[in-house]
């Protein structure tokens, strides 16, 4: 092998140089102007929107999930509540039967005692009644008695035997 | 039974078709023996064109010629044939001469590369030597050749001068056209991104390319450079495809050999070399210039930073450079086995290794590519990275180290 063609390979010739430094020049900015910025603008954009969709796909599990504990909590917020309610409810119920029962037994009481007050009036009334209508009797009876009693001598004097006796044994 | 047969006949056609595409190139280099194109071979007693009517059946084939033939550029694009029957298409010669601009196409120096066709162009004479454009002398020498030649110790050297060379040769043909396929293609699919919408999924083209973009983009760019990586990208992209799509190409017989040709790979290195310079921050050049250590040994070390600027895209011009030539040197030999050995038996074992080879040079393609954009990044990445005062690594710094 001669050196002379060996030269020609590891010596760059001017051409060569000249066209390749142009042509790449050209390339790199009809390339980047016209080629790597869409493309890669569009790449980027795509993977954005990848991002983006996979974060809100996260925030819409994570806004679910939040929802759901919500819900959970509300669930069981309404249950004590609905607790408490039927508790107090159930209080009232009670305490309501209780101070009726004692109203009412207050009211029987009272029923009951004036009822018997009203007794206990009427029959004095009655017996009140009673007595003057025996007294009244009585005094006619005493009248009458006294008059066939008294109608002859005899019988005054016997009479009055009769009470001298009682009151002695008095 | 027929779909057999078709399956049968597809699975031998791919042997066949790289047997065949080796014989192709086989007879080219054996119909290199008896023509007037023949390769200048040194002799004892001087310069010896070897004559194409004088048939001589032990006349070696120089393999060594011919791989370079295949690997160094050319005025024309050589198909096949030798001599008067070569099929090449002609190129463009533009030369810069003494009484301006001559241009004229290729063929004029009808397949001529030994000196002997003399085109005459603004009053100038000018000669193709083994691809070198040169002033033609007044005579011919006795071999017929416009030069004025010496050999000493069989090595050839021309005395002529020659114009300034602006050719449209072999690899600058190849350039542009794949410049043209880079812009056609990358155009095409940004259309489609365009067209279809961001947020579909990708088609065709689209599909197979984007993936070496998104690795280009976040592998070699932003693994190596960081947060700045953004603005070197369409840089390093269009640096990525070009070599890539030139390996690739060179693979192919007839293509030329863009990215093992120096030139080339020194452009590139070149404006790698401006890219990390212009991009170099404060720290970067502290770094060459006030390097952390006792400055008693700074004599030593500021020169030493100073080449390694100039060392590193050094490195990458070579390194592409040799890996692509490399390759096709070992093809070429393998092939050329045959005609040293000058047995067909040979053919097997050349071919099945120069297949294996080629497998390989697939992967280096692949693989120049990547290290060439890489190792760009890793300088820009160093040129830009924000380093503490103290000359301490970042954190950054550390992760690429962890990585390796």
């Amino acid at each position: 092998m001669n050196l002379f063609i060996l030269a020609s390979l590891i010596e760059p010739s001017i051409g060569l140089i000249f066209w390749t430094s142009i042509t790449f020049i050209l390339l790199l900015v009809i390339l980047g102007k016209f080629a790597w910025k869409p493309i890669l603008n569009a790449i980027k954009t795509r993977e954005k929107s990848i991002e983006d969709a996979l974060a809100s796909a996260e925030n819409a599990l994570k806004d679910m999930r939040e929802l759901k504990a919500n819900n959970e909590k509300s669930l069981n917020e309404a249950r004590t509540a609905r607790e408490a309610l039927m508790k107090e409810a159930r209080e009232m119920k009670e305490s309501i039967i209780a101070e009726a029962k004692v109203k009412a037994q207050a009211d029987a009481e009272r029923i009951l005692s004036s009822a018997r007050e009203q007794i206990n009036a009427e029959k004095n009334a009655a017996v009140a009644e009673l007595k003057n209508q025996v007294a009244s009797l009585s005094i006619e009876i005493a009248e009458k008695i006294l008059r066939s009693e008294l109608s002859s001598d005899e019988k005054q004097k016997a009479l009055v035997n009769n009470l001298m006796k009682d009151v002695t044994l008095n | 039974m027929t779909s057999k047969i078709n399956i049968f006949k597809k699975i031998w056609s791919v042997p066949f078709l790289v047997f065949s595409l080796f014989l192709a190139t086989s007879t080219h280099i054996s119909a290199s023996e008896p023509n007037e194109e023949q390769i200048l071979v040194p002799e004892a007693d001087g310069v010896h064109a070897v004559d194409p009517h004088a048939k001589n059946a032990d006349e070696e084939v120089d393999i060594t010629a011919v791989a370079f033939e295949h690997i160094l550029d050319s005025h024309s694009w050589h198909f096949w044939g030798e001599g008067h029957d070569a099929v090449s298409a002609p190129l463009p010669v533009i030369l810069k001469g003494k009484n301006g601009i001559a241009f004229f196409m290729s063929s004029e120096f009808h397949h001529d590369n030994q000196g002997k066709v003399v085109v005459e162009k603004n009053g100038e004479r000018f000669v193709n030597f083994e691809e070198k454009i040169y002033y033609a002398s007044e005579t011919p020498n006795e071999h017929g050749q416009y030069l004025n030649l010496t050999v000493v110790d069989k090595e050839v050297s021309v005395s002529n001068e020659a114009p300034l060379d602006f050719s449209i040769t072999k690899n600058v043909t190849q350039l542009l056209l794949t410049a043209i396929l880079l812009i056609w293609l990358f155009t095409s699919i940004a259309k489609a991104y365009q067209s279809h919408g961001v947020t579909s999924a990708p088609k065709g083209k689209q599909s197979f390319f984007e993936p070496l973009i998104v690795f280009v983009r976040d592998d070699i760019a932003k693994g190596n450079i960081g947060e700045k990586s953004e603005k070197f990208v369409p840089y390093l992209l269009t640096v990525f495809f070009l070599i890539l799509v030139n390996n690739f190409l060179g693979l192919i017989p007839i293509s030329a050999n863009l990215t093992g040709n120096i030139a080339f790979t020194l452009v590139l290195s070149v404006f790698t070399l401006i890219i990390v310079n212009i991009n170099g921050n404060k720290n970067y050049w502290s770094h060459i210039f006030l390097p952390h250590a006792p400055k008693a040994i700074w004599p030593i070390l500021i020169p030493i930073e100073i080449v390694g600027i100039l060392t590193k895209p050094f490195a990458l011009m070579i390194r592409l450079f040799a890996n692509i030539t490399a390759g096709h040197i070992i093809v070429i030999s393998l092939v050329g086995l045959i005609f040293v050995f000058k047995t067909i038996f040979i053919s097997p074992v050349s071919v099945a290794f120069a297949l294996f080879i080629d497998v390989l040079e697939c992967l280096v393609a692949f693989l120049q590519a990547y290290i060439f954009t890489m190792l760009t990044a890793l300088f820009i990445g160093s040129a830009v990275a924000d380093h503490n005062e103290d000359g301490a690594h970042t954190t950054d710094d550390d992760k690429v180290i962890a990585g390796h």
